[in-house]
C-alpha cells in the first residue's frame, strides 16, 4: 500500500501509510490503540475504502475485488464476525462451501482444539475458543493472504504456541500473513517482517534484527510510539 | 500465481447463495423465538378467530369468518418473517460482524443479500403450508384461482417489508431494532388492518391502514383469496413501499455497526 490516508469526520485514522508485505513471510503491524491497524487491514480487506493512496492485494483493488479475489484472501476480523446462533463445525463447514477447494475441515478443527467445543453455540464460547474459530474460518480457505486482526488475543499460552505454529505452517505454503498484535513476543518470535505504525503513519518497518540492532523490541516501539518521544 | 490462482478459486455463484441460504434458513427454524413469531403465533391467532367472534372482521362478499381470517394470518405471517425476523437478525449480524465476514468471503454482499431474500421467502412457504392447512381444517374455502394474485402480493409484500427491515436493521443499533420490530409487529397487529381489515377499524384509522403496507397486503389477500381477482390498488400500494424502503435503505444501510 502506497500512501494510504483515511478521515473519520474529523479524525485521521490514517495518514501517508505506506507499507508491503511479501508472500511467504509474516508481517506483524504493531502500534498503541487508534494507530490506524485496524483501519490500515480493512482497507486491505476491501472493507473501507481509503480517501486517497493505494492499495493492492495479489495485484488487485480489493475494494469492489470479486468473489475468486475473496477465496484468496483470508480475513479474521478484531469482532469475530460469526454468528451466534450457530455452532463452530457447522459454521466452519458452510463457510468451506465458499470455496472450491477447501482445507481439511476435520483437521483444522483438531488442530485448533476447536473439536472440544464443536457443539457449543458460539454464543456460549470464551473470547479465545471465539478466536481460534475465528482463525479457522480466516485459513479454510487456503488463502494466499490472510489478514488477521489480534489472531492470539485472549488465547491461552498453548492455544497461542498452537495458533503461531500454524500461522509459520500457512507461511510455508507461501501465504502471506499479515497480523496485527499488541504484543512484543508475538512479534519477535513469528514475524520476519515488522511494521510499526503511529498516528497513521509508519514509524518504523523492517526485519527484527534491521529494526532493534542492539536494542530490543519493546524499547524500540516505545521510543517511537511514546507520546513525550514525539 | 497461476496454478495457485486455479487452486484458490471460489465456489459457484449458485452453490454459494444456495449454501448460504441453507444456513440461513437453519438457522431461523434452530431459533426458537423465531419460530414462535413466524408459526406458533400465527397458528394461535388463527385458532382464536376461529373460535371467537372477536374482534369483528366485517364480511366481504357474504363470506364466512374464517374466510376472512386466513388471508389476515397469512399476511401477518408474511409480516413476521420478513420484516421483524429479518430486521432483528440482520440488526445483530451487523453488531457481531457478521455482515463484515460474510462481505468479504466468496459469498459477497450481494450473494448475502440474495441468498436472505431466498431464506425468507423458504419460511414463508413453510408458514403458507402450516396456516393453510390449518384454515382448511378449520372450516376455510378459499378461491383457488386466487393463489396466483395472492403470490405476486405476497411477494411484492415480502420485497416491501424485507427493504424496511434492512432500513432499520442497517441505520439504528440492534437493541433499538429489537425494542422497535417487536413495537411495529404488534402496532401492526392492532391496528395496520392485517388481520382485521381496515374497513372494521374507526374511520380516521381505516384510510390510514389502507396506505400501510400491512393494509394493503391484508387487503390484497383477502381479495385474492375471497374474491379470486388481483387487488390493483394494495399491489400499487405495496410497490410503492418497496420502491421507497428499497432506495432509502441502499442508501443509508451500514454494514458496519
Amino acid at each position: 500500500m502506497r500512501e494510504l490516508a483515511k478521515r473519520f469526520g474529523s479524525t485521521t485514522a490514517l495518514e501517508g501509510m505506506t507499507w508491503a508485505a511479501r508472500q511467504g513471510e509474516v508481517t506483524a503491524v504493531l502500534g498503541p490503540n487508534g494507530a490506524g491497524k485496524t483501519t490500515t487491514i480493512e482497507c486491505a480487506e476491501g472493507l473501507q475504502r481509503p480517501d486517497s493512496g493505494e492499495v493492492r492485494v495479489l495485484g488487485a483493488d480489493p475494494w469492489g475485488a470479486g468473489p475468486d479475489h475473496r477465496a484468496a484472501v483470508g480475513v479474521m476480523l478484531q469482532d469475530g464476525g460469526l454468528p451466534n446462533g450457530s455452532t463452530p463445525v457447522r459454521l466452519l463447514r458452510h463457510l468451506a462451501a465458499f470455496h472450491q477447494s477447501p482445507a481439511n475441515i476435520d483437521a483444522l478443527v483438531k488442530r485448533l482444539g476447536i473439536d472440544a467445543f464443536a457443539g457449543t453455540t458460539v454464543r456460549r464460547l470464551s473470547g479465545g475458543q471465539k478466536q481460534r474459530v475465528a482463525l479457522a474460518a480466516a485459513l479454510l480457505g487456503r488463502p494466499e493472504v490472510a489478514f488477521l486482526d489480534e489472531p492470539t488475543a485472549g488465547l491461552d499460552p498453548h492455544a497461542r504456541l498452537d495458533a503461531w505454529d500454524l500461522l509459520r505452517e500457512t507461511c510455508d505454503t507461501g501465504c502471506a500473513v499479515i497480523v496485527t498484535t499488541h504484543s512484543f513476543e508475538e512479534a519477535e518470535r513469528l514475524a520476519d517482517h515488522i511494521v510499526i505504525v503511529h498516528r497513521g503513519r509508519v514509524a518504523a518497518r523492517g526485519s527484527l534484527a534491521e529494526l532493534t540492532g542492539k536494542s530490543s523490541l519493546e524499547d524500540v516501539y516505545f521510543s517511537l510510539t511514546r507520546e513525550s518521544a514525539r | 500465481m497461476t496454478t495457485a490462482a486455479s487452486i484458490h478459486t471460489a465456489a459457484p455463484a449458485r452453490d454459494r447463495v444456495l449454501a448460504q441460504t441453507r444456513f440461513e434458513t437453519s438457522t431461523l427454524l434452530r431459533n426458537g423465538e423465531q419460530l414462535l413469531v413466524a408459526i406458533v403465533l400465527p397458528a394461535m391467532a388463527l385458532v382464536g378467530l376461529a373460535l371467537s367472534h372477536s374482534p369483528s372482521l366485517g364480511q366481504l362478499n357474504q363470506s364466512a369468518r374464517i374466510d376472512v381470517a386466513v388471508p389476515g394470518v397469512l399476511a401477518l405471517a408474511v409480516i413476521s418473517t420478513a420484516f421483524t425476523g429479518q430486521a432483528i437478525s440482520t440488526a445483530f449480524d451487523r453488531r457481531y460482524g457478521v455482515l463484515r465476514l460474510l462481505g468479504v468471503s466468496p459469498l459477497g454482499r450481494s450473494g448475502l443479500l440474495i441468498a436472505k431474500a431466498l431464506a425468507v421467502l423458504t419460511i414463508e412457504l413453510l408458514q403458507f403450508i402450516v396456516i393453510g392447512a390449518l384454515g382448511l381444517a378449520l372450516g376455510w374455502h378459499p378461491h383457488w384461482l386466487g393463489l396466483i394474485p395472492a403470490a405476486l402480493l405476497a411477494l411484492v409484500g415480502t420485497w416491501a417489508f424485507v427493504a424496511l427491515a434492512l432500513l432499520l436493521a442497517g441505520t439504528l443499533r440492534a437493541e433499538g431494532v429489537l425494542a422497535l420490530a417487536n413495537l411495529i409487529w404488534v402496532l401492526l397487529l392492532g391496528l395496520g388492518g392485517v388481520i382485521v381489515p381496515p374497513s372494521q377499524l374507526p374511520a380516521g384509522l381505516a384510510h390510514l391502514a389502507a396506505l400501510l403496507p400491512s393494509g394493503a397486503l391484508g387487503t390484497g389477500l383477502r381479495e385474492a383469496f375471497i374474491g379470486g381477482r388481483l387487488a390493483v390498488i394494495p399491489l400499487l400500494v405495496l410497490v410503492a413501499w418497496g420502491a421507497v424502503a428499497t432506495y432509502l435503505a441502499s442508501r443509508s444501510f451500514r454494514w458496519s455497526d
